[in-house]
Parts: C-alpha cells; sequence; structure tokens
C-alpha cells in the first residue's frame, strides 16, 4: 500500500507538476520544435496513465529509465549508491541495535536510580536533535579538533574493508544517536512491563538464580516491542541518509535523489525514491518474519 | 488557556474542589521542572526573534569582508563567517525565520488532522478503514522525502516548507484525535445530542471536541518539536528559508564547506542554537504531557 502510494506520488511528483519536462530540461530560450521533439523522445507527451503504466511495469523489470542529466540508464547509479548507503547503514545498525539494547535493559534493571535517569535523559535528548547538528558538533569534536576521523566519506580508490569502516564511523554516529534514544526508550519500557510481570514473579519465586529469570524468562518478551521500533526506523533512517549523505558527501542512495532532485532528473529521482520504498517494504516484512519467529503465541497461532 | 472556558464541559471529581480542570494542569505544569526549564529557553529564542536585532551589536546581513572568517574575539564574540557577519548577532537573530514556519506548519497539522481524526473516528467503518489505510502509508514515507518531490514539483518557498510539514505530520495527529474520538462517541453525553436530533457536524464539532483538547494539545506540543527539527534539516538541505536570511541551518548548510580548514565558530553556534531550541521545546511538550497524564 505504501508502495503504491509512493509510486503514484513519485510519479505524479516528478512528471505531472512540473509541468512541461522538455522546457524545464532546455530551459525558457530554446526553440519550440526542440522542446517538443525532446517530449517526445522522453514519451512524456502520451497520455498519463500510458506513462505512469510503462514506467512501473518497465521499473519491475529492471529498466529503471534514462537519467535526463548523464543520458544514460538509471539503474547502475541506483544500485552503486544503494550499496554505498546500505554499508553506512550497516554500520549504524550493527553498532545502535546492542548498545540501544543494552542501555535500555542496563536503564530498566537501575529503574529510577542516576544511571537509569541518566541513560533515558541522554537518549531523549540526541533522539530529538536533527541529524546534521549532531553532525556538525560529531565532526567538530572528532575531525576538525581530535583529527581522529577523516570529515568527508571519501576513501580512496579499492581501499580495504577496515579502510572503508574508518570512514564510515564518524557519518554512521548521528544516525546511531538518532535511533539509540528510540531503541533504548522501547528495551527499557518492554524490560520493565516484562519485570513486572506476573511470569517473572514466579520465575523468582521458585528459586531460580535471578542472572537465569534475565536472560530466559524477562529478556525474551521484552524485546519483542523492540524489534518492531527498529523496522518502523527504516523510514527514519532513510530520511536520516540524505542528510547524513549530503553532510558528509557521501555517494549513496540520499545524495543520489538530492542531488536528482536539485537537478531536476526526474527518472533518477523517481527509480531512487521507489527503491527505497522497496527497501523499506522489504525491512518491514523482515521484521514481521523475526517478530513471529521470536514469538511462539504468533508461530504456534498460525501452525494451528 | 483560560481557566473558565470549558468547565461546563469537563466534569471530573475535580469539579468539586476549588480548582477547575484545566487549573489543575496549569497548577501542575508551573510545579514542573521540566516544563519550566524547557519554556524558559522557547521564550529566550522567541524574546531574541522579536526584538533581538534592537540588541545585537552588529547588523546581521552587514558584511565585511576585511574581517571575514575572524576567530571569536571581543569584538566579534562568536567570529565572523566567510564574508565577515557577525556570527552572534546573526545566530541572535536567526530565530526568526525557523519559530514561524514550524508553528504555522503545526498549527497546519493540527486542523487538519483534528477535523481529519474527528470524521474518521465518529463515523467509523468503512470511511475509517479506508482513509486509515492511507494515512498509514503515508505515514511511512519520510518527511525528507515527501518535501523533496513537493519542492521539485511546486519550487522553494516558505509556503511549501509549511504545507509539506503541515500535511506530512496531519495523519499523526489524526491518529491520536482517532482514538480518543472512538472512546469518547459510547458515552452518554454524544447519546443524548444524538436523542436531541443534533447533526453529526455538530456532534463532532461542538459536543465530541472540546472533550479531546487534552490530547489534541500535547500532541501539539510534540509535534512542534518534529516540526522544529524538519525546517531546520530542510533549511539546511537548501530547501525553504533561503538567504539572506539568517536561519541556524541555512548557515550552517553555507559554511560547513570550509570547516576543514578549522574555522569552527561559522557552524558550531548554530548547531548548539538548533540543539537547545529543539531540546527546550521536547522539554515543553514533556512537561504537558506529564500534566496531562498524572
Amino acid at each position: 500500500m505504501t508502495l503504491f502510494l509512493l509510486s503514484v506520488m513519485v510519479f505524479l511528483g516528478g512528471q505531472v507538476l512540473p509541468g512541461n519536462v522538455g522546457r524545464a530540461i532546455l530551459g525558457p530560450f530554446a526553440d519550440q520544435r526542440a522542446v517538443d521533439a525532446l517530449n517526445h523522445s522522453l514519451g512524456v507527451d502520451r497520455p498519463l496513465l500510458v506513462q505512469y503504466g510503462s514506467w512501473i511495469w518497465n521499473f519491475l523489470h529492471g529498466d529503471m529509465g534514462t537519467s535526463y542529466i548523464f543520458r544514460a540508464p538509471v539503474a547502475p547509479f541506483v544500485i552503486d549508491a544503494l550499496g554505498n548507503s546500505m554499508k553506512l547503514a550497516l554500520v549504524a545498525f550493527v553498532l545502535v541495535v546492542p548498545i540501544g539494547i543494552l542501555g535500555g535493559v542496563i536503564a530498566a534493571l537501575n529503574l529510577n536510580r542516576p544511571l537509569d535517569r541518566i541513560i533515558s535523559l541522554g537518549g531523549l535528548s540526541v533522539t530529538v536533535l536533527p541529524e546534521f547538528v549532531t553532525g556538525i558538533i560529531l565532526i567538530l569534536i572528532f575531525g576538525v579538533w581530535l583529527r581522529w576521523l577523516p570529515i568527508a566519506a571519501a576513501w580512496p580508490k579499492g581501499a580495504g574493508f577496515f579502510t572503508q569502516l574508518y570512514y564510515l564511523i564518524l557519518p554512521s554516529l548521528p544516525l546511531f544517536l538518532v535511533l539509540f534514544g528510540y531503541i533504548a526508550r522501547m528495551a527499557r519500557s518492554g524490560m520493565i512491563e516484562a519485570l513486572d510481570s506476573d511470569y517473572t514473579r514466579t520465575a523468582v519465586l521458585k528459586g531460580l538464580p535471578w542472572r537465569t529469570v534475565i536472560w530466559r524468562h524477562v529478556l525474551r518478551n521484552a524485546l519483542l516491542p523492540t524489534i518492531t521500533v527498529i523496522a518502523t526506523q527504516t523510514g527514519y533512517l532513510i530520511g536520516g541518509l540524505v542528510v547524513i549523505e549530503t553532510l558528509f558527501r557521501y555517494q549513496g542512495i540520499g545524495s543520489l535523489i538530492f542531488t536528482a532532485a536539485r537537478g531536476k532528473d526526474f527518472p533518477m529521482l523517481e527509480a531512487g525514491i521507489l527503491t527505497i520504498g522497496i527497501v523499506y517494504a522489504v525491512a518491514t516484512l523482515i521484521a514481521d518474519f523475526l517478530y513471529s519467529v521470536l514469538n511462539p503465541r504468533i508461530r504456534l497461532g498460525a501452525e494451528q | 488557556m483560560s481557566a473558565t472556558d470549558t468547565p461546563a464541559n469537563l466534569p471530573t471529581p475535580d469539579a468539586a474542589t476549588q480548582r477547575s480542570p484545566w487549573g489543575e494542569v496549569l497548577h501542575s505544569l508551573l510545579r514542573s521542572g521540566t516544563f519550566l526549564t524547557g519554556l524558559g529557553i522557547v521564550l529566550f529564542w522567541i524574546v531574541c526573534a522579536l526584538f533581538g536585532e534592537h540588541f545585537v551589536p552588529y547588523d546581521p546581513l552587514a558584511d565585511d569582508i576585511i574581517n571575514a572568517l575572524a576567530p571569536p574575539s571581543a569584538e566579534h564574540w562568536f567570529g565572523t563567517d566567510q564574508i565577515g557577519r557577525d556570527v552572534f548577532s546573526r545566530v541572535i537573530v536567526g530565530s526568526r525565520d525557523i519559530l514561524t514556519v514550524a508553528p504555522l506548519a503545526t498549527i497546519l497539522a493540527t486542523i487538519a488532522g483534528t477535523a481529519l481524526g474527528l470524521l474518521i473516528g465518529y463515523f467509523r467503518g468503512i470511511v475509517d478503514d479506508v482513509v486509515s489505510r492511507v494515512l498509514e502509508a503515508f505515514m511511512a514515507i519520510p518527511v525528507v522525502i515527501i518535501a523533496l518531490l513537493a519542492i521539485v514539483a511546486l519550487g522553494t518557498s516558505k509556503i511549501t516548507v509549511i504545507v509539506v510539514i503541515g500535511l506530512s505530520f496531519a495523519p499523526i495527529i489524526a491518529r491520536t484525535v482517532r482514538s480518543a474520538v472512538l472512546a469518547e462517541r459510547e458515552l452518554d453525553y454524544v447519546a443524548a445530542a444524538k436523542l436531541r436530533h443534533e447533526g453529526a457536524l455538530h456532534t463532532m464539532f461542538v459536543e465530541i471536541l472540546p472533550n479531546v483538547i487534552p490530547p489534541i494539545l500535547v500532541e501539539t506540543t510534540v509535534r512542534l518539536g518534529y516540526a522544529i527539527f524538519a525546517v531546520a534539516t530542510l533549511s539546511f538541505m537548501g530547501f525553504g528559508i533561503q538567504p539572506p536570511s539568517p536561519d541556524w541551518g541555512l548557515s550552517i548548510s553555507s559554511n560547513y564547506g570550509m570547516i576543514g580548514g578549522g574555522f569552527w565558530w561559522t557552524v558550531l553556534f548554530d548547531a548548539l542554537a538548533i540543539a537547545s531550541l529543539v531540546i527546550g521545546v521536547n522539554l515543553v511538550a514533556d512537561g504537558v504531557h506529564g500534566a496531562f497524564n498524572d
């Protein structure tokens, strides 16, 4: 549903509202015949439904269109950029998921003590800050003053895994901070609820060691809602990527659609946004799957 | 919010005591450290936006090429930017645009979201099913993406930013209003209104609306925080607020290219200003949330 809505919006935004595409590319002083010819060769003089249908049809068959600016198929650009963004997002995720959950669990186990206050308040404050603000502050601290990390995520060609990782740490930190608060807060409230439940009391009363109670009884139930949150955060993560990739001059999908939007390169823009939509849909699907695997109630209910 | 406005519509146990429910909320707000701290920060920036230009040491738009990129000193507290404009003066006056655009967007979102939420919550059934699905789909799209599309299609202006943020936040407010209305519509006073043959619109806006104000207020203050987040981000991306406005996001975007040269003062103070405003609004939202839920 989201995908369909997104595709219609992208299509309308990209091809219908700007009006005359040929005019937009060639500028106001171009000859009308040249504009018409360009419109015809781009196929934008056909009826809207036909355009939408052929666009979706081609997209589903791997043909994402031809860039107005580069005069070359869009697909390789999008795939390259998507790969780069995945690297960045992966670094951020690998850092934030365990640390965020750990933070939330520690906060819940120290409920209302200073450690909990620090984690909750700190998490909340960094979560509400725009990525470019934390990004700028982090660049100043680690890139300009301490000079520990490079300020642009552009590694030398053919750099190895660890060099790339080294360049990706700073850009992934702002994403880490935004996500940390959400994940820690969900993990914390999930833990508090699970710690308060009857089955935890039963487990404690039947004499199980505290460690076993936490690992076997509390954590499994506490972390279910957290997984859903992590999946819904992919949407935010993608929004954040646009900003972060611009800030760090990183060649990802975010900076791709940003550049395409500025240059009015509609096929590139449409393909980029639709690709993001698909990634989002896949992430949601994986989360649903994980949720049912981890939750015996849903898993067993489905089998009956 | 006045204490005498709608006491008749809020028959809670508190009505027996001296304070009206709204007075109760106000009282707990004034005792909340979170709320007062946030309010202090927000008021500071509002004062700067309104009167800042009268007490800043320099004209925030006047360039002075000879003194360009001067580090902080007694003369220029926060240094100067690449064309010699005084950073301190610009930071103080820079709250003006964001404090106009973000609240207007939030008001638009609240009005649209409340109307939509009342409609789908009151009529339920197929209207609710269809509209709710569309809203859910809409909410899954990041604001930045919607903004990119809208700006490509409609061009850059403050109005575009207000409309984009207003309409992207409306579904979230609609969802909150809807769930509040679902609980209210089962109550006796709604049944009484129906028995009196009041029209659907009258029941929604005159009977139900005053009773769902608290969740709307809470959601609106929370949204204001996100609106500031979004406006700042969009102006950093070069959308919406345009030069030569001393807007914070815009200043960062035009100066961060030189950050590698060590000119930290051209971006740090703007970043801290955004951070303080966002945190301030969120503290206020947190306080309002707490006051209505205790």
